[in-house]
């Protein structure tokens, strides 16, 4: 198994690390500490107080909230969507590209979908306007809840790490 | 009764221990029950007590199929196997369990051995038998086969006079015998139409294939050349693999083969729970994919009027990882099969999954059906992915196959992504198409098919810390490669005037989806000649990650009566080069005005006619994008720009960058004006949007007036006839009044197939295989 350093994790995690340690990444056996080492420096890079128990996009996480010590689902701008299991998504703004005109800004004429066999929702943060996901289904398709993580049995029992402490 | 029974045939015990293969492979299937481990090995004896003997044995096996594909393709004539490397071997134990496989179209893993497990569950060893130096030919789609083009010769290999095994090569071949031609045709709409199907016929003794079947089978097809040498490719591969096994057991002893050709199937269960727990997050994943089967449109001509209709195949998947490493995979809510050729048998949706895993979750020479054994499988017996009737057709299976596993993509990149494995994360795959398809009489004066397999290299998914590459690669076919232009016109009437790459095809994103590619090819020296399109046109298959966008949908482009042949002899302009700006028109600009041009998103058609000089855009789609676009860097879009993989009126409009042009034409990002652009980019997103539970109640009226066109509601009824649950859920979800219901009564579209399907099984003396809950 390779192992790798804080700042070569630090570095993926940015998006800059050199080709030939990603290489090694992808062709090696998995490193272990990868996920400690992954929160250590996302936790640097985020300006909120609240702990990061999970990441769950590029600017989105499940943090620990460094008041009440629950569970949300959080924005890096600091925004609090909702509570850990429920679907964030619910919570967000959203904008939908249901006409061709809408479809029109994203795509060349004939490279974008038809908007009545599909459509385009875009779930922003109300507060900072990041883009978190882009859904693409049928009208009519019900909110996706895309992940529900057991991060439980995660911490205690895949990665060996104590689980961070929850409110109820 | 004029038939044979077991004691007329007399019993055949193939294994020497008087149990037939079926009562065998029970006792199989029973142990592996009891213990949860493979063939009840919860020791691994050979593997633990020789470990570098059990990795000997592994090299030698897995490098002897690997050489065998590479030595035997060079047999074939077709480009779909000597170039882009279409065909596959693999290694099977008594009871059709792989053991080992080679590189190349590994779907196969499965498909060759359900073919094994129907002639041992039908009694194939007392009818029609099975000696040493047999061969059977398998194409059946309506028992595990993907599609009838993937021609399957099985051998069986005998060690003492004791069966211990089998190999299996399969190769994609050019043409089938459908109504129209092609390899995955779009003509037909049932399986009486999908071409010459073969199931599980013996077809050779002696080494030797049987003369009925040679004269038969070759006039069966359109393309008899690329026929013979491709069957010949298949029987030399198996006849190398056959020899390659006697050798290993006359210096490793049977004992040690036979133990090995059962524990790695339990080394390759263990090995996928381990990959999981190593590599992703126990917990509920879901994730859904679509794609648009528009079938009512003129340019489908198809001789049912029952598949006159448009509607929209749903994959919904809900992928849960367990504790101990197995994982659920759940498309529960999938819709049903239609009277087209984009069914998909459960084995072909189970065992293809393998081929792309092996790309992501185990990227192991490992590849055999211990992963099946490590994985539970939920397919609504009906469903376009297990179908209920056996009348299917199933020539262009991978229509949705692709995309319709895209969920799992997504899902798994999910876990990576958590887990901070971003360099595993993808945000998809292109949906492989389009498919340039046809027909009639060659350059070389002869009855001839195509089936251009450029379609191996579409443009990849983002990744979490790359863009995906471009004009690269196809989830079905590891080994792909888009072949040299100088073979394909060598193998079509077809001269390219443009290969490039497609701008805007990728999916925009941080990191954006590779761009595919696009070839204008002119139809030249051909007669009666023929061609159709095949893919995605009105919506995209699969979508992009974490804020990324979806790559581009297809689109057609094909011009008739063009004056090319007098525009050529007289030098003057003619269409070359990219289809760069489709909204433009270009190459309308370098044709005769009167020419006939259909430029629109009705990418699937029926076989249509073709003159010399006649033009067609081949088009291959991109792959999806990797988180907010607004987040890309400067240089990357300035890089895509001067590549012309992006129009600069995107790069305003999606990545809200501020762009100017040099007087070289060189095009560079303003960084602080930029800066200051995506910040209004942000106050605007907030200023166009509403909540979402806002927006929920519009879209609830819209469910309960039933706004739709007849392809979604479609979609939705037949989802809901399959599956209770699923319909339960959504109208839980809209909270939707409860005497509110979708008959595909009320659509006013045909609804043949809707409540009468008859299901193979039925048929006499069949015994069918389910491998997955249904």
């Amino acid at each position: 198994m390779s192992t790798y350093n804080k700042e070569q994790v630090a570095h993926l995690a940015e998006g800059t690390l050199d080709w030939e340690t990603t290489f090694r990444m992808l062709s090696m056996p998995k490193d272990k500490a990868r996920f400690s080492m992954y929160l250590e420096a996302l936790q640097k890079k985020v300006t909120f107080p609240d702990r990061i128990v999970l990441p769950l996009g590029p600017h989105m996480y499940i943090v620990q909230s460094a008041k009440t010590k629950q569970w949300v689902t959080q924005c890096d701008c600091g925004h609090v969507f909702c509570g850990y299991k429920e679907n964030w998504k619910m919570f967000a703004n959203i904008y939908v590209r249901d006409t061709e005109e809408a479809m029109a800004d994203v795509y060349p004429t004939l490279m974008a979908p038809d908007t009545k066999w599909q459509v385009y929702r875009e779930y922003y943060c109300p507060s900072c306007g990041t883009m978190h996901d882009v859904e693409a289904p049928t009208p009519w398709y019900p909110v996706i809840h895309d992940f529900e993580p057991d991060i439980e049995t995660f911490y205690k029992e895949w990665v060996g790490l104590p689980v961070p402490e929850r409110a109820a | 009764m004029n038939m044979m029974s077991n004691t007329e045939t007399g019993f055949a015990d193939l294994l020497k221990n008087g149990q037939t293969l079926s009562q065998f492979r029970a006792d199989i299937a029973a142990r592996t029950k009891a213990t949860g481990c493979y063939n009840g090995l919860e020791k691994l004896e050979l593997r633990e007590s020789d470990p570098i003997g059990y990795e000997k044995l592994f090299s030698k096996l897995r490098g002897g199929l690997v050489h065998a594909r590479e030595t035997a393709k060079k047999i074939a004539a077709s480009p779909i196997v000597e170039q882009e490397g279409e065909l596959c071997f693999t290694l099977y134990n008594a009871v059709g369990d792989c053991v080992l496989t080679s590189t190349g179209i590994i779907i196969h893993v499965g498909t060759m051995g359900a073919a094994i497990k129907y002639m041992i569950e039908n009694n194939w060893e007392a009818n029609p038998g099975i000696a040493p130096g047999d061969m059977f030919t398998n194409n059946d789609c309506q028992i595990g086969n993907v599609h009838p083009c993937d021609i399957a010769t099985i051998v069986p290999i005998f060690h003492d006079g004791r069966l211990i095994g089998w190999v299996g090569g399969v190769t994609h071949v050019i043409d089938t015998g459908a109504v129209t031609p092609g390899s995955m045709s779009t003509g037909q709409t049932q399986r009486f139409g999908d071409g010459y199907l073969i199931t599980c016929r013996k077809t050779g003794v002696n080494d030797t294939p049987l003369r009925d079947w040679l004269h038969e089978s070759q006039r069966s097809v359109r393309t008899p050349k690329y026929w013979i040498l491709d069957e010949k490719t298949r029987i030399a591969g198996c006849h190398m693999i056959r020899e390659l096994v006697e050798e290993v057991i006359a210096s490793d002893g049977i004992e040690n083969y036979e133990k090995f050709a059962y524990e790695v199937i339990e080394e390759g269960r263990r090995g996928l729970m381990m990959r999981i727990k190593d590599m992703t997050m126990p917990g509920v994943y879901r994730k859904v994919a679509f794609v648009d089967v528009p079938y009512s449109h003129p340019d489908i001509q198809v001789s049912n009027a029952f598949a006159k209709l448009d509607t929209i195949m749903h994959s919904p998947c809900e992928m849960t990882i367990k504790k101990d490493g197995k994982w659920r995979l759940d498309f529960e809510g999938a819709s049903r099969w239609g009277w087209h050729t984009f069914n998909a048998h459960q084995v072909a949706f189970t065992s293809g999954i393998w081929v792309m895993m092996c790309q992501t979750l185990v990227p192991t020479q490992r590849i055999n059906d211990g992963a099946y054994y490590a994985t539970e499988f939920h397919l609504p017996k009906g469903a376009w992915c297990n179908p209920d009737d056996r009348r299917t057709g199933h020539a262009y299976a991978w229509h949705f196959l692709v995309s319709g596993w895209s969920a799992l993509w997504r899902g798994l990149s999910q876990a990576y992504f958590s887990r901070g494995y971003l360099e595993e994360v993808n945000a998809g795959n292109a949906n492989t198409s389009n498919w340039l398809q046809g027909g009639g009489i060659n350059q070389d004066g002869e009855i001839h098919a195509v089936n251009s397999f450029e379609a191996s290299s579409c443009g990849t998914g983002a990744c979490a810390v790359k863009d995906g590459l471009n004009h690269a690669a196809a989830i079905w076919n590891p080994e792909g490669d888009m072949g040299d232009i100088e073979i394909w016109e060598m193998a079509e009437p077809l001269l390219y005037l443009g290969r490039n790459a497609k701008a805007n095809s990728g999916g925009y994103g941080k990191y954006r989806g590779g761009c595919g590619f696009e070839t204008l090819r002119m139809v030249w020296n051909a007669q009666d000649w023929t061609m159709f399109f095949m893919g995605n046109g009105y919506m995209n298959s699969d979508w992009g990650l974490m804020g990324g966008y979806p790559s581009a949908t297809g689109y057609r482009f094909e011009a008739h009566k063009t004056g090319l042949e007098r525009r050529i002899a007289k030098g003057e302009a003619i269409p070359l080069g990219a289809d760069l700006d489709p909204g433009k028109a270009v190459y309308e600009q370098s044709i005769d005005q009167t020419a006939i041009v259909k430029r629109d998103n009705q990418c699937m058609t029926t076989e249509d006619c073709y003159d010399n000089h006649d033009l067609y855009l081949n088009y291959l789609r991109g792959g999806p994008g990797f988180g907010d676009p607004i987040d890309r860097d400067i240089k990357a879009i300035a890089k895509d720009l001067n590549e012309k993989f992006l129009l600069p009126e995107y790069a305003e409009k999606v990545y809200a960058v501020v762009i100017s042009q040099d007087a070289k034409g060189v095009w560079s990002v303003d960084e602080a004006k930029t800066k200051a652009r995506r910040a209004a980019f942000r106050k605007e997103r907030i200023a166009r949007s509403v909540p979402t539970r806002e927006w929920m109640k519009e879209e609830r009226a819209r469910i309960i007036s039933k706004h739709a066109i007849a392809a979604v509601r479609h979609m939705y009824a037949t989802s809901f006839s399959l599956s209770d649950k699923f319909k339960g859920s959504f109208k839980q979800f809209w909270d939707l009044p409860a005497d509110w219901e979708l008959p595909e009564s009320e659509l006013g579209v045909p609804c043949y197939g809707s409540k009468y399907r008859m299901d193979l099984s039925l048929m006499p003396d069949v015994r069918t295989i389910v491998q997955v809950e249904e």
